[in-house]
């Protein structure tokens, strides 16, 4: 665990490639790579290139607005701001326990949203690469080439997203920034029609679900030389986990394991956040470098999301999913799977949970009651954490005697995620970049491996006022005229 | 005494002392307007209520019919004025839509849609503008004011209390409070004041309420502004 290839000794000797956009990811981010004249690889970096600022801006608005305006951060899984901005705000307004048919309704939401998100990055984003290889024809790597090579898995993704989106339609009123969780609970429970509406294409939903992750198992397995090895490197692992250790996307306490799987942390309340994780900044990326206190900067950095959640749970509560969960951690052989391309695997075991969840919730008749809302005893601040498709989100509030919010900090999945992202794609430089001629294909391997992440870049760049920049002035040569830093 | 005159060409009945626009909500015919209330004194200042009589623009919440007048409102040319009125207001103050708790019950944001307005248009000002929160039961955002005056006459004329007013001119022109302090939480402004209750944007919001009507449930869910009462009795 250290930071080889961040940064070179000598950058102005040397060449620099960049990927600028990385394609096929939510937001905008590049990478630079610095080569020397044998092609050689002397810095490898994840640049996060643009810049949102909410955690300054909705400072001076008033807390109930917050869960609409953050869920702006992004418009693929915009729920999960919604509902960790609602959870935080639930304790300002002192609902120490929402009623049945509240937080029913926000986990149907959070479980329609997985599954459209899992269903959006498998199919649309990354099933190009999988199925047709790295270095593929580039013209056909993408969904219309999948669409044409493969049509049902293409129409069955399209329609695995759409059901998703129409489970936080009926939550939250729209497909994409709705306002269905309110401070103390939500605004709206289900009407009968669009429970039997949902409930008509559930099961094959399920069903789909299922051959997904045998789609993606037997891709994995069949090729085990690529996959258990492809960009990986070994990292500590975090997520928040249920009642008994169940995967829960919605609610649960912090839990942290090693490499190795032992526990550094458990059945952490998420209110003490901050005592365990400690956000850097460095000089080049607006998104912050989270690591865990207890081990510090240099080893204590972690990954989240599915490969970490499936593995960081003791089971999973619905019978598909823990079938398939078992089927992982067997073929894992007992210790802790740390390839990236894993996630694919397990982003789609959790699709299937997120669909078994959504048909038993279907059944459940507290969907349809009418107590909404619960409120208690004003607090002045709050902690809601979620597990959002692309792992634990934080957000943290300060409210004044005025209703006003005075500080937000939020940390964005994609962000603690941030080191696990650079690690992946410097040891896939080393290993295929490093003293070749550098192709579009060879490229493509860099972002297979931060798609594998499935980073939302957008959501995860907030470091206002904390960056320490560095501006340098570079002469036609390459040379550095004159620099400048604020740390 | 019964009268008529024509607005696009249908026949509109009126009596003496009433204006374009109270005989066209009372014929069940919309015109655009955003400063015109029914239960208020027309102050014909923010020009979207424009019509054409005879040929020459007027403001319909002050203009008074006459017999025989032909008026013009849906119109190309009068819809693209009204529209870009609209946009100048979207510009002036700070009017974000996605987050703020007043969409979908916003008369400015209906009138927006009701006049195929896609964009703002005009650079926007971003003015830097304070939100009193003081109050305990009320928040006053001025980012969103369209200087309607309808909270000022109100407190005015209803309530007794002159709570706001509008101070500076021209381009200047902004929405006080009438507290030494500038602080709602100085005046006796309360929750069952007229002025609580008239503001057609989100200036004026009763605290705590944020998203709690959700969506499809809200005014404007319902049916676009020309259908819904401001149609025929105001709001």
């Amino acid at each position: 665990m250290t930071y080889q290839l961040e940064t070179a000794a000598h950058p102005e000797t040397l060449r620099r490639v960049a990927i600028d956009p990385v394609s096929r990811v939510e937001g905008h981010g590049k990478v630079t790579i610095l080569l020397d004249d044998q092609n050689k690889v002397h810095q490898v970096r994840l640049h996060i290139v643009e810049f949102r600022g909410f955690e300054k801006f909705i400072q001076g608005r008033p807390y109930w607005e917050v869960p609409v305006m953050v869920q702006r951060l992004c418009g693929i899984c915009p729920v999960s701001h919604h509902l960790a901005a609602s959870k935080a705000l639930d304790v300002i307004v002192g609902a120490k326990k929402l009623t049945a048919t509240a937080e029913k309704m926000r986990r149907l939401m959070h479980y329609g949203q997985m599954l459209q998100s899992h269903a959006l990055h498998f199919f649309h984003l990354c099933s190009p690469d999988l199925l047709f290889g790295f270095d593929s024809d580039v013209t056909k790597r993408n969904i219309v080439g999948v669409a044409m090579a493969h049509p049902e898995t293409a129409k069955r993704g399209v329609l695995l997203r759409r059901f998703g989106q129409e489970v936080i339609r009926v939550t939250a009123g729209k497909r994409v920034h709705g306002t269905g969780a309110i401070p103390g609970g939500v605004n709206k429970a289900l009407t009968i029609a669009e429970r039997d509406e949902l409930l008509k294409d559930i099961y094959h939903i399920v069903q789909w679900s299922r051959d997904a992750v045998q789609l993606i198992q037997k891709v994995h397995t069949q090729d085990p030389g690529l996959y258990n090895s492809f960009g990986i490197f070994r990292s500590n692992f975090m997520s928040i986990v249920g009642n008994n250790g169940d995967l829960d996307f919605y609610h649960g306490t912090l839990r942290a394991r090693d490499d190795n799987g032992k526990i550094i942390f458990d059945h952490v309340d998420y209110q003490q956040y901050n005592q365990y994780i400690e956000e850097e900044v460095r000089p080049w990326s607006y998104m912050k470098f989270p690591y865990f206190k207890s081990i510090g900067k240099e080893h204590g950095w972690y990954k989240v999301g599915p490969l970490a959640r499936v593995q960081n749970c003791c089971q999973i509560s619905t019978p598909f999913a823990e079938h398939e969960r078992k089927e992982f951690v067997d073929y894992a052989g007992g210790s802790p799977m740390h390839a990236p391309l894993a996630y694919h695997w397990t982003r789609m075991i959790e699709m299937l949970h997120a669909a078994e969840v959504i048909k038993e919730l279907l059944h459940d008749d507290d969907l349809l009651g009418s107590d909404l809302v619960v409120q208690g005893k004003r607090q002045s601040e709050g902690v809601g954490v979620i597990e959002a498709p692309r792992g634990t989100l934080f957000h943290h509030y300060r409210v004044d005697e005025n209703d006003l919010v005075t500080m937000a900090n939020l940390i964005v999945s994609t962000t603690n995620n941030n080191q696990a992202m650079n690690e992946a794609i410097r040891h896939v430089a080393r290993r295929y970049l490093h003293g070749h001629e550098v192709t579009e294909g060879l490229l493509n391997h860099i972002e297979v491996a931060i798609r594998a992440f499935d980073p939302c870049l957008s959501c995860a760049t907030h470091a206002l006022g904390k960056m320490p920049l560095e501006v340098e002035l570079v002469d036609p040569e390459g040379r550095i005229v004159h620099s400048l830093s604020r740390s | 005494m019964s009268h008529t005159f024509t607005l696009d060409g249908k026949v509109v009945p009126f009596v003496d002392g009433q204006t374009i626009i109270q005989a066209a909500s009372a014929a069940g015919v919309f015109i655009p307007h955003l400063c015109y209330h029914p239960e208020f004194k027309p102050h014909g200042s923010c020009k979207l209520c424009t019509v054409k009589v005879n040929g020459r623009h007027t403001a319909s919440c002050t203009m008074r019919a006459a017999p025989g007048m032909v008026v013009e409102s849906e119109t190309e040319e009068i819809n693209a004025e009204r529209r870009a009125l609209t946009q100048m207001l979207f510009v002036e103050g700070n009017h974000f839509c996605p987050s703020c708790e007043k969409s979908g019950n916003c008369q400015l944001q209906a009138t927006a849609y009701h006049l195929g307005m896609m964009s703002a248009h005009y650079d926007h000002f971003f003015p830097n503008r304070a939100v009193d929160a003081s109050h305990p039961d009320f928040l006053l955002d001025f980012n969103r004011c369209i200087l309607c005056s309808l909270c000022v006459r109100a407190s005015r004329d209803v309530d007794g209390k002159n709570v706001f007013a509008l101070s500076g001119r021209g381009i200047k022109t902004h929405l006080i409070v009438n507290a030494k302090s500038g602080q709602l939480a100085d005046t006796d402004f309360t929750l069952d004041d007229k002025a609580a209750q008239v503001c057609p944007v989100g200036v004026i919001l009763k605290k705590r309420q944020g998203f709690a009507v959700p969506i499809g449930e809200r005014k404007y869910d319902k049916a676009p502004i020309s259908e819904t009462a401001e149609s025929t009795e105001g709001r």
